[in-house]
């Protein structure tokens, strides 16, 4: 007998709901990421932060992974889906070993790859709940591509999920040029990272950049960016003010 | 989802705030995070809000709600001073907000922390929570942050604290609560109030103790990767 009452209404479209699964709304998020193209590849930043609501619950989780030898990946979003994801890279990563012609797929194959998976999923109502960030260079070619859980996907010299969407892609465009030293990339991402950990309730102050180059990928160790609050108008925010705001 | 950023959701502290009595008075605390959806709006608000020379509040839950009805209050103990010739005990604060609080519970959403000082009962705390029940307590806890702290308070919590271990408490329980809490974060602000007067502090987000999985702040990576090599061990 089932006493689990199924949740469609009588002129549901949906198809049968108790044999399938479906994230229907993501537990374990990550928050932004943020990534550019600089001078010898790409950089991507994120923080470790694992959110389950409103609570800060992990405080290192890796978002950001290599995949093959010429791509790295980052997401935000669902954790699970994320791993999942890995999963699938992984057998097409095998696979494309197995063949052993000395051929490997570079980051626009993987991009390509993922935004299908992502798009199929969207249109079965059955998405994975994350927003990518696909980074890489092959022969010299830099590549840095977005994939969103409802399959958007485009390239640029700058990306962003999330929140970074909204705070980091303005600074990117005012700040990214062509031919970026690693510091410089650095710098962008840093001042990037800070006003997500200012603005953004679900960042958490531990984080990490990636490099890939075409010798291959670096994932820095986590790191705590320093904030500023020492400023007199934060001390005495209303003075003068009846009531304190 | 993505782009979903909601940015006219309505103002909500998040919040943690404490109100602790000691041995002379009151240490009142609170965190400085005001968001809209996920949107930090203000990272340095003041949520300690002054009713009296001698009567503070705490405000959390909806900033709207929380400001209005500090206004009425505040109001309302102006005229009642006046006519008594003397400053408003913290019990009258308290049950005026309660009125308001009670009377209005339909339409309000939000939790009050009243604490302060007068001379026929010394340091108080008062908390009103969602509904409108008043109910005076040695400490209490209060917003969205107050969850991750009852079992610190059940533990760290002692009758007859100094002013100093007092305020050491509130600053660490504040500190606590952001660590966790996504609607709380910023400084901590913290107000003492006893038969002396009133004195307000203030805590920067960087000068706070790190607690677990929480690292050192640094400049930038680059400070890191160009730092020297540790020494080589000295057998």
């Amino acid at each position: 007998m089932n006493f689990t009452a199924s949740k469609q209404p009588e002129s549901c479209l949906l198809g049968p709901e108790s044999d399938s699964q479906r994230t229907l709304y993501p537990y374990v998020t990550g928050t932004s990421v943020v990534a550019l193209k600089y001078k010898d590849g790409i950089l991507m930043a994120a923080d470790m932060g694992g959110s389950y609501g409103s609570t800060l619950r992990y405080k290192s989780v890796e978002r950001m992974k290599p995949i093959g030898k010429h791509s790295l990946l980052g997401a935000s979003g669902e954790i699970s889906d994320f791993q999942e994801i890995l999963k699938y890279l992984d057998e097409l990563i095998l696979y494309d070993n197995m063949w052993d012609d000395g051929n490997s797929l570079g980051p626009k194959e993987v991009h390509n790859y993922l935004t299908r998976v992502m798009y199929n999923r969207r249109n079965k109502f059955n998405p994975l709940w994350n927003s990518l960030v696909l980074g890489g260079v092959k022969k010299g070619e830099k590549y840095l591509g977005t994939v969103s859980m409802i399959g958007v996907n485009f390239e640029d010299n700058h990306v962003a999920t999330g929140f970074g969407n909204h705070l980091a892609r303005p600074i990117l465009r005012q700040e990214w040029h062509e031919n970026l030293s690693f510091e410089d990339g650095v710098k962008i991402l840093e001042k990037c990272m800070r006003v997500l950990l200012y603005r953004d309730r679900s960042a958490v102050n531990k984080l990490q950049i990636a490099k890939i180059t075409e010798e291959g990928v670096t994932i820095s160790q986590p790191y705590s960016l320093k904030t500023y609050w020492e400023f007199s108008a934060f001390e005495n925010p209303t003075q003068g003010a009846v009531g304190s705001w | 989802m993505d782009l979903d950023m909601n940015v006219n959701a309505p103002h909500s502290m998040g919040t943690t705030i404490i109100g602790v009595t000691y041995n002379g008075g009151v240490v009142l605390g609170a965190d400085s995070r005001t968001s809209t959806g996920m949107y930090v709006a203000n990272r340095a608000s003041d949520k300690i809000t002054q009713l009296t020379d001698n009567v503070y509040v705490c405000r959390s839950g909806s900033a709207a709600d929380s400001q209005i009805v500090s206004d009425y209050v505040r109001y309302f103990l102006h005229q009642h001073t006046i006519q008594l010739g003397q400053p408003a005990t913290v019990k009258v604060a308290a049950n005026l907000i309660r009125l308001l609080s009670y009377n209005n519970k339909n339409m309000l959403q939000t939790g009050l922390i009243v604490g302060g000082w007068d001379k026929y009962e010394g340091g108080k705390i008062y908390g009103i929570p969602l509904g409108g029940t008043l109910v005076e307590q040695p400490f209490a806890i209060g917003g969205s942050g107050s969850s991750y702290l009852y079992g610190f308070f059940d533990q760290a919590w002692k009758e007859g604290m100094t002013k100093e271990e007092a305020e050491q408490l509130v600053v660490k329980a504040v500190s606590l609560a952001i660590a966790r809490d996504g609607a709380s974060g910023g400084v901590v602000r913290t107000v003492i109030i006893n038969s002396d007067g009133v004195t307000r502090n203030f805590y920067p987000g960087d000068k706070l103790q790190l607690w677990h999985d929480e690292l050192e702040p640094q400049n930038s990576l680059l400070d890191i990767l160009n730092a020297p090599s540790p020494e080589p061990m000295n057998i």
